[in-house]
């Protein structure tokens, strides 16, 4: 789990039964087994109002552990890309009482609550859980342009080819780590590359 | 001590009677310049000097935040309280000469909201008259639920349905009229606020009902100044002060310190701000909480009280102040 370095570092929890009639689940890869932990401790019918949004991942496990708590929609995706419209349209239509739980890796996690945010969603009163692995997403402070599943530290921007100090510096609205070049001064100066976010 | 506040030094530019109950007062600075910038939910500490007793009591500012002019506060008379709404009502007159506090929110609007849903009870109308100012201005997306006991005390009701028409909806206990809370709450479109003002069983009835419908608790906001109650006189011991007081029937504990000589930190004197909050060293006896800060865990462990809204019955009570 990560811990708590600065402010801005997020901190997750562990995903626990809200009040209320209808509940949106998205998560990825091993944030299926965040959300059958939960299960264990919701009431009777919790599920019945319940919607799944899951993107497995390459090796495609845990589906058929989330579509046995019957939620009344699951839903598969290949990416968060491909989710994005249908979460778009969920929450554009909901109301008030609506709970929203986000289970997985940190760019899942992150990226799911920018849209919710959008929507009017407080991050404060969004359940999330980190599981599986620690790859962030990352914001190179000099291009802007963003790189996916960094797990080193430092790590090459994908679009500018800076290379950048991973802080634990995170965006809300972005929803990525700031990524600042590590050898502005002296460009030949290079340091040894370690998997920091496995 | 009000913490963080300033005094204003105003005149009473204005007094109108409203309905059977309510009346209306005008406050401008008597130096003739603008009053300081307030947004809407704000409340104003009015100080009362009546012969020898000073009272300070908090009032919702309701008019528009646009206009700084003039602020303007409504008071409802309450023949059984303690006696400030009736000195508001008697002794208050056109060109009198008062002194209130800078204006404080602790009711503000969420602006991040997409939509603003308030409801209101009886007087608990004010905040919002100042808050639906504010948004009207701005384009805001509002929609006030104002339930009153008879269409004659729907204090502000004409006027607001007149300024924002079906934005308003009203309901009349003597019509037998009462909110489908429960299908109000359910139909709100994600990012929604509520905002809540008015009598204690309704804002406690709201509040449950909208965290039983899934509502998250940073979405609802509510307002309720608590008058301090009055009750059985009891002594207090002041630790760090080193003094024994006593404190009378119509006094709150608050007064009662501040009488004394002690000048603890204040700012909404009705229970919701948390500024006063004393420790407590030892007691014999038993607590009577009023206030809407403290958690019921507080309330229990007997660690802890508001002395502006809260009393005590029984044999000690010494307090870290």
């Amino acid at each position: 789990m990560a811990a708590k370095s600065i402010i801005s570092r997020p901190v997750y929890g562990t995903l626990s039964p809200q009040p209320g009639k209808h509940h949106l689940f998205i998560a990825d890869a091993e944030g299926a087994l965040a959300i059958s932990d939960m299960a264990a401790k919701a009431p009777a019918g919790f599920f019945d109002g319940a919607e799944i949004d899951f993107i497995p991942g390459p090796d495609n496990k845990h589906v058929a552990a989330l579509e046995a708590l019957r939620p009344a929609q699951f839903h598969q995706a290949p990416s968060f890309a491909s989710l994005l419209p249908r979460l778009k349209q969920t929450l554009g239509n909901a109301h008030m009482g609506l709970r929203l739980y986000l289970a997985g890796t940190e760019g899942l996690i992150g990226q799911a609550m920018q849209v919710a945010l959008e929507a009017g969603i407080d991050h404060t009163s969004m359940q999330t859980e980190h599981r599986g692995s620690l790859a962030r997403r990352m914001q190179c402070v000099h291009c802007k342009g963003i790189t996916e599943n960094v797990t080193t530290q430092p790590s090459t921007c994908s679009h500018c080819g800076l290379l950048l100090l991973v802080r634990d510096h995170y965006s809300r609205r972005l929803a990525a780590f700031q990524g600042v070049c590590i050898n502005a001064e002296d460009r030949s100066e290079i340091p040894p590359m370690e998997e920091a976010f496995p | 001590m009000s913490t963080g506040t300033t005094k204003l030094d105003v005149v009473v530019s204005d007094v109108v009677p409203v309905n059977e109950l309510v009346t209306r007062f005008h406050f401008r600075r008597r130096d003739g310049e603008l009053l300081p910038t307030f947004s809407g939910g704000a409340h104003v500490v009015v100080e009362m000097r009546d012969g020898d007793r000073t009272r300070l009591n908090p009032y919702s500012l309701m008019g528009s935040p646009l206009d700084t002019r003039e602020y303007t506060i409504s008071v409802r008379r309450d023949d059984v309280g303690r006696g400030g709404s009736l000195f508001m009502h008697r002794s208050v007159k056109p060109g009198l000469e008062m002194v209130i506090s800078y204006p404080v929110n602790l009711f503000s609007l969420d602006l991040r909201a997409k939509k603003h849903l308030m409801l209101a009870g009886g007087i608990g109308i004010t905040p919002f008259m100042a808050q639906t100012a504010q948004l009207a201005g701005e384009g805001g997306n509002f929609e006030l639920h104002y339930t009153c006991r008879t269409a004659s005390l729907g204090t502000y009701a004409d006027v607001l349905r007149e300024r924002y028409d079906r934005r308003i909806r009203l309901y009349h206990d003597d019509r037998d009229e009462r909110i489908d809370l429960d299908r109000l709450l359910s139909t709100q479109p994600l990012g929604t606020h509520l905002y809540v003002c008015g009598p204690a069983g309704m804002i406690n009835w709201v509040r449950d009902r909208a965290a039983a419908l899934g509502w998250p608790s940073e979405a609802v906001h509510f307002e309720h100044f608590a008058a301090p109650q009055p009750g059985l006189p009891f002594d207090v011991t002041l630790a760090i002060s080193g003094k024994t007081i006593r404190v009378d029937e119509q006094q709150s504990l608050l007064e009662a310190i501040e009488a004394a000589g002690v000048d603890p930190p204040y700012l909404c004197r009705g229970g919701v701000c948390g500024q006063c909050e004393t420790n407590v060293i030892s007691y014999d006896g038993k607590f009577i909480h009023n206030d809407h800060w403290l958690s019921e865990e507080d309330h229990r462990s007997g660690c802890k009280i508001m002395p502006c809204v809260s009393r005590f019955e029984g044999r000690s009570l010494v307090l870290e102040r």
